[in-house]
Parts: structure tokens; C-alpha cells; sequence
């Protein structure tokens, strides 16, 4: 464990590297409302990166979370517009397990049918998405039409300012909800026999069958809670953008796996962490950030993301290797 | 009437046709170390599958305390106190070692909730009954191979365990690893554990155990007290036959002695190994040994073009080299057989043929497509001239025995016209008539087809036998360089104790 928590530390000290790099070409990039602004937008691919690390952590990968995410979300406000509905934790719990039993049907193919992760889950992405378009609608749901109950409770803020000028800024109240999602996988993985035995899955299947682990338990449950966080995650985002876009999240899985990997999680699986992937979400928030206040075009952030998942994952195949030498 | 805890009589075991075990009959007493001793392929492995219930025999009985089990499985091996080590380990790498050694525990409690200081005091509980040293907090995969053995071995005990299974655990570890081996199996015997310890090497079966079973061809031929054997009449037992042992004598063409075939010259990795001259002419068997870390190995990958950043000169045939990549290695005409054959030689699912040709396709294409019936002769003799014990070239590497998965190997790299050939550890994991049959083929190979070899080995013997000069190498450098004809095993292993 004292290695693990050395690579937090390294991670820890490029992202204080890097913070101060942007802050000597951006001196903005200090100000409090920045800052504020940056932690709104780890709190949904925080979320998201949170299955992602578990679905890592047990030598698999998911590619279907945005779609689950966005099928969730649309579906749920639907449902709320048809029936008149106007509340928040109904749609969300609704959400949660639409995502969930999404994510149920990735861990059936692959446990049921040992097949690769990467193939049943961009099948499945591809299914939902498909599915949504074509059968539930392809309209986007503006602010005019959103259920209030939501927007309201996604501009719940945690501490107001005011600016000289009078106007005034806040963290918003999701960044709690992001913090304890994470608390709570991290008590799962360090302290329950199921997080355990996803570290014991990713670390070498055959032994883990051997030692008595019940893999068909660890597998489903890994899915369906990688389902569940991005149906959670799909919601809650179209709260905050008060929009409610079928055609959200396309791309998303990228920064999320280039988050994840970045925050020291092996693609290879066995290792990775709750801090570690924060600080990760929070590196490549803040790195597409100032990409975009630096005015970089979108498509060559998309080289940058591009060149995280790949750089991140070589240093981290290099260092299991080395670990392993 | 049997006094033995675990029993088999007569058991027969067929794959797929091949007979692997027949009328096999093994009896292990409680609390004694036995050995068991058998060529490749003689079944020593299926033997141990059937007493852990990994394959179900298709004849026979297995008896524990005298008391027929009629379906072994896994988990009633287990219930009856039978551990297998495996070759593996079966360990998490990616798991500190005390979580390795608890997992056990807290599965078979049912446990849902992880408790990390219990989990350290069964872990630190274990390894005191061990009696060794282990940093609980490392990570298993930063372990040495004899570190893995220990957490593997603690494992074990901690199920009331009453026999323990080694299938040869001493091949991947050092002299000194051996002797703490041998200690801790001397401790467990003590509390009464018996243990089955499978081994190619004569003289630690009969240093470690008490009684000794061999078996040839999927028979018992043999089986009594340690003291009764020795090492020619195990050999003799396994081999149905005497194997003489005569050193390797180089003898150059009368005249001018040739040039080198391969030369290095001041041959620099850093921090691994400095300053290496040595020249080997064809026709020469040089033999390298050291402890391990004394560089042998680094050598070794340089010569292979898995070190690019080394320094230094390498000619072959008197013209200079750089080797940067395997390929280019190969195309030098380098052979290399690595230690580790499972990791870094074999592709185990594949077929004996694929496995042989892997090094030849781009010889065998050079009309871009496959020629089918040269690949069919070159694999059919090699399957012949190295003895393979296999009905045919198709059938997966992952099938055959150990010493018969080196041969393939071996084969590979005989197939590509190499003119220099490095053994690390040729003969490891091989039993004493096999070993002949491949020393014959090295020799073979450097005196009638003028190859230059270098063999690097832990078997001093197997060295001084096979070898016209040795070469002793240790923290990088080579201290001396000795005609084989000059030493004996005892000068050389005693030189080699001077090092540490
Ligand atoms: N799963 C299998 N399928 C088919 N044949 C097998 C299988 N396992 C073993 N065999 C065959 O059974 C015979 C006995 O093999 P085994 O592995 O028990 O030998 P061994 O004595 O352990 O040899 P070594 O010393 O080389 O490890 C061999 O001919 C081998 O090819
Ligand atoms: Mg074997």
C-alpha cells in the first residue's frame, strides 16, 4: 500500500505543477470563481470515473456509461414531463436504477458468455443509443420545458460570494455529492470483501476462481454499479445545464477513462484508487479548462485528451512492470 | 492394511488416448517427506492433479486414512488437509502479503466486511508459524520467486493442512533459497505435515527426503527408503538404463587455431556488467556461471539485442556488430534460449510446430506465402532428432511436460541456422536422461556444425561435463576464465563460494 500511495503522491505533485504552470500563463486561473468553477465541473465525470475505476480495478472496461447516462436521463425527464411530475429524489433513484439494470446486461455478457468487456460494452452503448433516438425521440428539452424541482436543487450552492460589481458566484451544493459517492466507493473497495475481490479478479482471474471468490457476484455487481453512478451522473448533469439533450455525452467515455488512468488506475487491472482518480478528474478538468480559455479549437483538445489516456497509460504500464521486475 | 495417510492403487489416467498414468500406485505416510522422481513426462504432474482432486483418474482407487474417497474434487482435497503448492503460486501480485494470506480466511468465514488489522494479525500469525522474515505490507508482485514460495508456502499451512504438495519448487531459486527451503519443509515435517516434493534434481531428493517413489511412463518402478538409492540408481530407475558422462572435448583443426566466431570486446551495461572480453571459436562450449545478479544474465540480453544501450564491441566472425534489436541479434546469427522459458520463450496455447517455426517464417515465406511441406519436414525432424514425447507437431505446447516444452525451444532455435548459440540455464526443469539427449545435441552442434555456444548455468556439473572452458563471473566482471579440463565441480563450487 505504501507503493500505491507513493503514485498518489506523484499525481498529487504533477497537479500542483501543472496548477502552477496555468496559474503563471493564466493568473485568472487563481481566482475563486475559476476555482469554483472547475470543482462544478469535476462533479459528473467524477462520478462517472468512479465506476469507471472499479470496472478498471477488475482487469475490465466500460465504453456504454455515457450512453446509459444519457438513456437514463432522458428517459426519467420524459417519464417526469409525461406524468406532470415535479420532484428530485424519485427521478433520481429512477435514473440510478434504469443505469443499473443497463449495467446489469454488460455483466451478464460478460460473465455469462466470458466475453471481452471492450466488445459487449460498446454493443451495448451503440444498442442504447440507438434505441433512444430512434424509438424515444430526438428532441433536445430546453429550460422552458425542464421540470423546476431539478434546476432548482442542481443550483443548490454550498457557499455564496459577492463580486464588487455586486453579482455573485457559489460552489455549488453537487460537489458534496460527488465527495460522498467517492467516500463511499472508497469504503467499498478498501473495506468490503466485494471491493477486495474486484483487486483480486484484476489481479489474476484463475487465482481468484481458485481462492473461492464467487466472480459471477463480483462481476455483476461491478457493472451494475458502473450502470448506476453514470444513470445517477445523467440526471444530475441535466439539472445543472437545465437541458436535456439526447445527444449528450457523446465522447465523454475518452475523458473519463483519461481521467481514471491518469489518476494511477492500471488498464491492465488490480490497481487504482478513489483519491487517485480524483486527482486525476481534477487534472484533465483543469487541463480542458484552460485549453478552452486559452481558446485552443475543440478538435485539437480532443489530440490533447488523446495524448493523456496514452502517455498515462505507457507510465503506468512502465511501472507495473517495473514493480513487477 | 495400508499405514499410509494418502493412498492411490492403481490409478490409470488418459488424455485424449495418451496414456499418462497406468496402474500407478503411490503410498505417502503421515509426516514424512517423499520424493518422487520420474522423467518428462513420466506423469509426476498427473499424479499430483489426482490427489487434489484436479483431475478425476479413469481407474483406481485414492484412499485417505485408509478410507476410499470415490470423487476427488478440489474441495474435498482441501477438507482432507491436501495442499498443493502450484508452479504459479496461484498469488495476487497486485496484493500486499498480508492480504494474500488472510484472503483465505475471511472467504472461508463468509466475511462481506474487510478488516484490515485482523487481516494483518492472521497474516503476521502465519508467518511466525513459518519461522521467516516477510514485509507484510509488501507488494507480492515485488517479491522474489523464493518470496512468492514463502507466501505460498504460508498459505498452505495456515488450512490445517496434513500433506503438502511441491511440484519441482526448488527449479526458479538459488543455492542459498534452497538450503532456507529445505529448512522451513524440515520445519513443517516437524509438526507432523508430510510433504511430496517433485524434483529433476538427484541430489536434493536425496538430501531433503526420507523415502522415494519412481515412476517411468506412467508406472512405479521402483519405491523405498532415501538410503536405499543413490543417484545411478534413481537414474537408472527412470531411464530403464545407464547413462555414461564423458567431458566435452574440444579439438580445433590441426594448424592454426580458427578465428573466433564470436568476440566481445569491453562489453559495458551500465550498472549491470563492465569491461567483458572473451572470444569463443566455433566448436567451443564455454560455460558462464555466477550467482544470480553477478551479471550473467545481463550479458546474456546484450548479446541478444535486449540491451541497446550497451557499450562496447561484439564481432561475429570478426565483423563488428550492433545489436539493437532481436532482430537484428538473429540475423547476426545469434541464438538465445532464455531462462525463463514459460514467460519469455513459449506461446503456450499453440501448436508444437508454431511454436518451433515461430523464428523460421520469415525463412520459410520467402516466396510470400508458407511453404507447407518444408515447414512439415522441418518440424518432423525436429519433433525426432529432440525426442519429443508427442503423437503430433499439432498438438498445444501447453499439453507437454516441462522438460519436453525446453526441447521445443531448443528446436526453434536449432531451426534458424544460428552460429552462435546462449544457453541460460538449458537444462533447468529437465530430468537426467533428457538432459544427456540435449547436452548430446549441444555438443553435437558445436562439433560438427562449428557452432559457438555459451552456456550459462547453476549446475556446475552440468558445466564441467559439457564445457571446454568455464567462465566465472561475479558483480559484472569475469574473474576467471578455466580450462574445464583443469577443474572439477568441487574446485569450481567451491570458487564460487568465495564470491558473495
Ligand atoms: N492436459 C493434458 N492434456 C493432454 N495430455 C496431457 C495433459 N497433461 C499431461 N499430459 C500428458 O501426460 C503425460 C504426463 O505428463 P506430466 O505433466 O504429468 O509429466 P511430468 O512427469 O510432470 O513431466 P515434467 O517433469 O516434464 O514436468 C505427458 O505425456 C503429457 O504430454
Ligand atoms: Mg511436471
Amino acid at each position: 500500500m505504501a507503493l500505491l500511495r507513493r503514485s498518489e503522491t506523484v499525481i498529487a505533485g504533477i497537479l500542483l505543477l501543472a496548477m502552477v504552470l496555468i496559474g503563471t500563463i493564466n493568473p485568472a486561473f487563481w481566482q475563486l470563481d475559476n476555482l469554483f468553477s472547475l470543482m462544478r465541473s469535476n462533479v459528473i465525470i467524477g462520478i462517472m470515473a468512479m465506476g469507471v475505476l472499479l470496472v478498471l480495478i477488475s482487469g475490465g472496461i466500460d465504453v456504454s456509461f455515457p450512453a446509459f447516462a444519457v438513456a437514463a436521463m432522458y428517459l426519467t425527464i420524459k417519464g417526469m414531463l409525461a406524468l406532470g411530475y415535479n420532484g428530485v429524489v424519485l427521478p433520481l433513484l429512477a435514473a440510478t436504477i434504469m443505469g443499473l439494470a443497463f449495467g446489469a446486461v454488460n455483466g451478464f455478457f460478460v460473465y455469462k458468455f466470458r466475453m471481452i468487456p471492450l466488445i459487449v460494452t460498446l454493443g451495448t452503448s451503440a444498442m442504447v443509443r440507438g434505441f433512444l433516438l430512434g424509438v424515444v425521440g430526438t428532441s433536445m428539452i430546453n429550460i422552458n420545458k425542464m421540470p423546476t424541482a431539478l434546476i432548482e436543487f442542481a443550483r443548490t450552492d454550498v457557499v455564496t460570494v459577492a463580486k464588487p460589481d455586486g453579482t455573485t458566484y457559489g460552489l455549488t451544493a453537487m460537489v458534496l455529492i460527488y465527495l460522498g459517492l467517492a467516500l463511499a466507493m472508497h469504503l467499498v473497495l478498501r473495506h468490503t470483501m466485494i471491493g477486495r475481490s474486484a483487486y483480486a479478479l484484476g489481479g489474476d482471474p484463475e487465482a481468484a476462481r481458485r481462492a473461492g471468490f464467487d466472480l459471477r457476484k463480483t462481476i455483476f455487481f461491478i457493472y451494475c454499479v458502473a450502470g448506476a453512478l453514470a444513470g445517477f451522473a445523467g440526471l444530475l448533469h441535466s439539472g445543472m445545464i437545465w437541458l436535456a439533450n439526447p445527444r449528450d455525452f457523446v465522447g465523454l467515455e475518452l475523458d473519463v477513462i483519461a481521467a481514471v488512468v491518469l489518476g494511477g488506475a492500471s488498464i491492465f487491472g488490480g490497481r487504482g484508487s478513489v483519491l487517485g482518480t480524483m486527482l486525476g478528474v481534477f487534472m484533465l478538468v483543469m487541463v480542458k479548462n484552460s485549453l478552452i480559455i486559452m481558446r485552443v479549437d475543440t478538435t485539437w483538445q480532443l489530440v490533447v485528451v488523446g495524448l493523456i489516456v496514452i502517455a498515462a497509460t505507457a507510465l503506468s504500464a512502465w511501472r507495473d512492470r517495473r514493480r513487477a521486475a | 492394511m495400508s499405514d499410509g495417510f494418502i493412498e492411490l492403487r492403481g490409478i490409470r489416467k488418459v488424455f485424449s488416448g495418451v496414456v499418462a498414468l497406468d496402474a500407478m500406485s503411490l503410498v505417502i505416510k503421515p509426516g514424512e517427506i517423499h520424493c518422487l522422481a520420474g522423467e518428462n513426462g513420466s506423469g509426476k504432474s498427473t499424479v499430483i492433479k489426482i490427489m487434489s482432486g484436479v483431475y478425476q483418474p479413469d481407474g483406481g482407487e485414492i484412499l485417505i486414512d485408509g478410507r476410499p474417497i470415490p470423487a476427488m474434487t478440489p474441495i474435498e482435497a482441501i477438507a482432507h488437509g491436501v495442499q498443493v503448492i502450484y508452479q504459479d503460486f496461484s498469488l495476487f501480485g497486485n496484493l500486499t502479503v498480508a492480504e494474500n494470506l488472510a484472503m483465505n480466511v475471511h472467504l472461508g468465514e463468509k466475511r462481506r466486511l474487510m478488516n484490515w488489522r485482523r487481516t494483518r494479525a492472521i497474516a503476521r500469525e502465519a508467518v511466525d508459524r513459518l519461522g521467516v522474515e516477510l514485509d507484510l505490507d509488501a507488494e507480492v508482485a515485488s517479491l522474489p520467486t523464493a518470496g512468492k514460495q514463502l507466501v505460498a508456502i504460508a498459505r498452505a499451512l495456515m488450512s490445517d493442512a496434513r500433506l503438502i504438495i511441491m511440484d519441482e519448487p526448488t527449479t526458479a531459486l538459488t543455492r542459498k533459497e534452497v538450503e532456507t527451503l529445505f529448512r522451513i519443509v524440515r520445519d513443517i515435517q516437524a509438526r507432523g505435515i508430510a510433504i511430496l516434493f517433485v524434483s529433476h534434481k538427484m541430489r536434493e531428493m536425496l538430501e531433503i527426503s526420507e523415502r522415494i517413489t519412481v515412476i517411468r511412463n506412467g508406472r512405479k518402478v521402483a519405491e523405498g527408503p532415501t538410503g536405499d538409492f543413490d543417484e545411478a540408481l534413481i537414474t537408472r530407475h527412470m531411464t530403464g538404463g545407464d547413462i555414461l558422462n564423458e567431458p566435452y572435448a574440444w579439438n580445433p583443426p590441426p594448424g592454426r587455431a580458427p578465428a573466433p566466431r564470436l568476440e566481445i570486446r569491453g562489453l559495458t551495461v551500465p550498472g549491470k556488467c563492465e569491461g567483458l572480453d572473451l572470444a569463443i571459436r566455433p566448436g567451443e562450449i564455454v560455460g558462464l556461471s555466477g550467482l544470480l545478479g553477478s551479471g550473467r544474465t545481463d550479458l546474456a540480453l546484450a548479446l541478444f539485442g535486449m540491451v541497446p544501450r550497451y557499450e562496447g564491441e561484439i564481432l561475429i566472425d570478426g565483423a563488428p556488430v550492433r545489436l539493437r534489436t532481436t532482430q537484428e541479434a538473429i540475423d547476426a546469427g545469434i541464438a538465445y534460449v532464455p531462462e525463463d522459458r514459460l514467460t519469455e520463450g513459449l506461446f503456450l496455447p499453440q501448436s508444437i510446430k508454431r511454436n518451433m517455426l515461430a523464428t523460421s517464417y520469415e525463412r520459410l515465406a520467402r516466396k510470400l506465402v508458407i511453404d507447407r511441406s518444408q515447414a512439415e519436414e522441418m518440424t518432423q525432424g525436429m519433433v525426432r532428432a529432440m525426442q519429443i514425447a508427442t503423437p503430433t507437431a499439432e498438438k498445444p505446447v501447453m499439453q507437454l511436460s516441462g522438460g519436453n516444452q525446453q526441447r521445443v525451444v531448443l528446436a526453434r532455435w536449432l531451426l534458424t541456422d544460428a552460429r552462435v548459440l546462449i544457453l541460460n540455464g538449458p537444462t533447468v526443469g529437465v530430468d537426467v536422461g533428457s538432459k544427456a539427449e540435449i547436452h548430446a545435441k549441444i555438443r553435437e552442434l558445436a562439433q560438427h556444425h562449428g557452432l559457438a555456444v555459451l552456456m550459462i548455468s547453476d549446475d556446475v556439473l552440468e558445466l564441467v561435463q559439457n564445457c571446454n572452458r568455464i567462465v566465472l563471473m561475479h558483480r559484472g566482471r569475469f574473474i576467471e576464465d578455466l580450462p574445464a579440463a583443469a577443474v572439477t565441480e568441487e574446485t569450481v563450487s567451491d570458487r564460487l563460494k568465495t564470491f558473495t
